[in-house]
């Protein structure tokens, strides 16, 4: 620790690790704890679990409408992960090759979605599509999705782009390449694992995403966190906890297939 | 010019056996020094040789593994940094971005409780003494680094510690400013009579500033002594090599003399009279080694010089002094280091010249058996 | 753009480089127009809703203004905000304490810990905790095992379990902001201060926590200017009368059919965040982030 060189332990130190080490524990154990109580065998939630049980995973994955919320989920999330990587790939591409001004101004465009409470951004949309009649549209709610993706995947790709050593891409052009080429065959894969990085965490703000569907869901579409929403308000039923635990692995999921990534490419 | 009153003189710091590992690395091995009290000593080495390990162990940062680290008399392995009362400069100055030059000073002061007139009243004259009277409101990021460097001179030593510790702090200073301030830090230190230990990697700034230098290698004092000892006596090819320059010839002792001279065959058959520490046997392999500047480009005209004959191959002008490279044939190449004067002729590559120079100056080392 | 330090041309000089920087700027087009019509232009659809109820008129504004209720709402909201921001620093400043001196494996290792939740729904956090906090939850349940309460505490749908929920979601953030800016405190600084004579409590005081402000100023600023949009969490965990901007907003697009009116909280709500960011913005000077871009 700073400054801790040639201490001794004191006092002060054990208790700012003491009240470290609880928050930690705050901040992991709720997580923690829904996933083990989502396997309880009893009727109610209860810590620890009396039994273990998969009844609620049953129930979640047995009812019809879950299921179709976990399918509204994935496509939806799914053309985001599309629409966010490619407009982002593209924006950012520009962002760090090309050579004009006001850049600082596009960027912060980029990233202004970031920046207005998702409520704003959600009733916005709500308005918007209303008025096309297209509440309870899968597109619809992938283009909501996408907003709010999109600064992700900039974030992400320009920094993969501002790691990437340009003089790979000259050497390439120096051999014969054309400017195309060289982007295709050379930039493109050694950018991929950003990229790939960046489509999984697109795919993530989308899955998670609960303002945006809300508003713009219908009766029938409803994506999984929309119908936890809805359950949550009628009833504790504690086939939540199994969906929540289904969300949390998804998280994981993401985390480390990026974690892997990363991995690969480091040297 | 107001001397600020010193209370007491420098304190004596006595290394034992100290010895630092860092799991299987061995920083620092059995490392037995003793500074004399109100003296200037140098830990000199190249990166990695534990000096600085050694510093830390001094000032508390790092915990020997073992040995003991008396501060006149008083063993302080059991205090923490803040309860030896050492000055300490970093080599980045760490002087506080946030505090004025005034308040950075007072820090010392502030935490050992003297009063707001005397902190004043100190910091004013240690102030002075770093000749930045007029500084006190400033921030350290409107000074420059050599100012700053200063500042945490000031603050290290208005507190009258017993023992200062620098940590390499002139190496980020140009030449000229370092010069200067070398020649500052000498004053300062003789005026106060502090005791300084120092730590650098260059030869030079040792030989100037120090009454005292060990040179360190892989953990390990290799040599202990004065400037002059060091250049003039070397105990071994490293200190021959790291202070000052040598030229090194390889060679089998052919005859020895009760006097500590030898005579040395190298290659190419050239041969040589030497002096050597140890005692040394016929047929040892041994290594020569004899400083640029002693070798003289001119006929041996007494025969009990050493004697060379070669062709120069290199010719560089560093300004006072022009360095030749000189191509001996089979015995190798010797640098010749020859002042700039009217008198002197200067030489042009492919010249052949004579080399002279003195058996005394000559010293042999025995050769680590490979 | 820089190659090895060596500047490539910034502005455009031959034909063939200002139909490159055409072509980039194409690609730059599609994300720009995404955005401009799925977002700013709906943005300034709230702003024409707010100011244009038969006519252009003001009225809402002076509706919000002028009674009490929604003026309590809004004081509600920067009350709760303002409660989180602090719980928030006093339990993140430890944590990030630790996370920013710890040895890099380690730290690694403690970020993930931290990371994981905040990448978790809202919704999933959210729900976790109406499960511990309910009248048969888990802390109740330990509480009363351990005979600390007679009876269950109301920790669920009240300011303090909007409070708690809040803090978990918005405390990665916290801690994040105040760990970066701490791992740019020279160590140095702390060992001269040692050296100097500082005790531990002395270095911290006045050299690691005065060093540590413009983090602080960061993270509580940021903590803050979040919590003031949240909906999701006092909505599920808060009672009847916990009601915030966020969720007002909701109830009159969702119930009321308010849009005018609902499009005028929302115009408050998004003026005093952006007034945040401009200060966060300037505070943690993030220009710095433009300046990689060639």
């Amino acid at each position: 620790m700073i400054g801790a060189e040639g201490q001794r332990t004191g006092p002060g130190t054990i208790g700012v690790v003491a009240i470290a080490a609880a928050v930690l524990v705050f901040l992991i154990a709720p997580v923690a704890i829904i996933v083990i109580v989502s396997f309880s065998g009893a009727d109610y939630l209860s810590f620890p679990p009396p039994r273990l049980s998969l009844r609620w995973y049953a129930r979640f994955f047995g009812t019809p409408e879950w299921r179709q919320s976990i399918v509204v989920s994935v496509q939806v999330a799914s053309l985001t992960m599309v629409f966010a990587t490619v407009l982002g790939l593209a924006a950012s591409l520009s962002l760090v090759r090309g050579r004009f001004r006001g850049k600082g101004a596009v960027y912060a465009v980029l990233l202004s979605p970031m920046i207005v409470p998702t409520i704003i951004t959600a009733i916005g949309l709500y308005f918007f599509f209303v008025k096309l009649k297209a509440t309870g549209s899968i597109l619809a709610m992938a283009v909501g999705h996408t907003v709010l993706a999109l600064p992700v995947v900039v974030i992400i790709i320009t920094a993969t782009l501002q790691g990437f050593d340009l003089r790979f891409e000259l050497a390439a052009l120096s051999l014969g390449a054309s400017r195309v080429t060289a982007l295709r065959r050379v930039t493109l894969p050694l950018i991929a694992p950003g990229v790939v990085s960046a489509a999984l965490f697109a795919f993530l703000t989308s899955f998670d995403e609960l303002l945006i569907p809300l508003f713009l869901a219908g009766v029938e579409v409803q994506t999984l966190t929309v119908r936890v929403w809805n359950s949550l308000r009628l009833e504790v039923d504690p086939t939540i906890a199994a969906v929540s635990s289904f969300l949390i692995a998804v998280t994981c999921a993401v985390l480390g297939a990026s974690a892997l990534l990363r991995r690969r490419t480091d040297v | 010019m107001a001397a600020p009153e010193r209370v007491s003189a420098g304190a004596e710091v006595r290394l034992q056996g100290l010895t630092k590992l860092f799991g299987p690395v061995v920083a620092v091995s059995d490392v037995s020094i003793t500074v004399p009290a109100g003296s200037f000593f140098t830990l000199l080495g190249p990166s990695g040789s534990g000096k600085t390990t050694t510093l830390m162990m001094v000032a508390g940062f790092v915990h020997p593994s073992r040995g003991s680290i008396a501060i006149d008399g008083i063993d302080v392995a059991a205090l923490p940094p803040q309860k030896r009362d050492l000055g300490m400069v970093f080599q980045s100055y760490a002087v506080f971005p946030h505090l004025t030059v005034a308040e950075n000073i007072a820090f010392p002061l502030e935490v050992r409780k003297v009063s707001a007139a005397d902190i004043r009243r100190r910091v004013g004259e240690v102030l002075e003494l770093v000749r930045l009277t007029g500084y006190e409101r400033r921030l350290p990021r409107q000074l420059s680094g050599g100012e700053q460097q200063r500042v945490a001179l000031a603050r290290a030593l208005v507190f009258h510690p017993r023992v200062l510790l620098m940590d390499e702090p002139l190496g980020a200073l140009d030449k000229k400013l370092r010069g200067h301030m070398q020649g500052e830090l000498k004053r300062i230190q003789r005026h106060l009579h502090v005791t300084v230990i120092y730590v650098t990697h260059d030869q030079e700034e040792a030989l100037t500033m120090s009454d005292r230098v060990a040179v360190m290698r892989g953990g390990r004092t290799e040599q202990v002594g004065t400037p002059a000892e060091l250049y003039e006596s070397p105990v071994s090819p490293f200190v021959a090599d790291f202070v000052g320059e040598s030229n090194f010839l390889d060679g089998l002792v052919v005859s020895t003399n009760p006097d500590g001279s030898a005579v040395v065959r190298a290659e190419g058959g050239l041969e040589l009279r030497g002096v050597s520490r140890e005692p040394l046997q016929v047929g040892q392999r041994v290594v020569a080694a004899v400083r640029p500047e002693k070798i003289v480009p001119q006929e041996a005209r007494d025969s009990e010089l050493n004697r060379g004959k070669g062709v120069v191959d290199q010719v560089v002008y560093v300004g006072d002094a022009t360095r030749y490279a000189v191509a001996l044939g089979a015995a190798g190449t010797l640098t010749v280091k020859v002042q700039n004067r009217l008198a002197s002729r200067p030489l042009a590559i492919g010249d052949l010249v004579e080399l002279a120079w003195d058996a005394g100056d000559t010293r042999l080392f025995a050769r680590a058996v490979p | 753009m820089k190659v090895d330090g060596i500047a490539l041309v910034t502005a455009p000089a031959t034909a063939a480089d200002r139909r490159e920087t055409r072509q980039y700027l194409l690609l730059l087009l599609p994300a720009l127009l995404t955005l401009g019509a799925f977002f700013v232009y709906p943005l300034f659809g709230i702003l024409l809703r707010s100011i244009y109820k038969n006519g252009y008129t003001l009225e809402s504004y002076r509706q919000v203004v002028g009674t009490s209720v929604y003026l309590m709402v809004i004081a509600l909201t920067f009350r709760t905000a303002a409660v989180v921001t602090l719980i928030a620093l006093l339990l993140g400043y430890p944590l990030a304490y630790v996370l920013a001196t710890v040895r890099p494996r380690l730290a690694r290792v403690l970020v993930v810990i931290v990371v994981l939740p905040f990448l978790t729904s809202i919704i999933v956090r959210t729900y976790a905790w109406m499960v511990l906090l309910g009248r048969n939850g888990v802390v109740n349940h330990y509480l009363q095992a351990l005979g600390l309460t007679d009876g269950p505490l109301r920790l669920l749908y009240n300011q303090a379990g909007v409070v708690v929920g809040m803090t978990y979601v918005l405390l990665p953030f916290m801690v994040l902001t105040l760990a970066s800016a701490m791992r740019g405190i020279d160590p140095a600084l702390l060992r001269a201060a040692h050296s100097l004579g500082a005790s531990r409590w002395q270095a911290f005081r006045r050299i690691f926590l005065p060093l540590s402000t413009p983090g602080i100023a960061g993270g509580t600023l940021l903590v803050f200017i979040l919590s003031l949009g949240f909906f999701i969490t006092p909505a599920l965990m808060g009672g009847p009368s916990d009601v915030m901007i966020a969720m007002l907003i909701e109830r009159e697009v969702e119930f009321t059919l308010n849009w005018s009116f609902a499009s005028t909280l929302a115009v408050i709500l998004l003026l005093l965040t952006l007034v945040g960011f401009a200060v966060y913005y300037r505070l943690m000077r993030l220009e710095r982030l433009f300046e990689g871009l060639g």
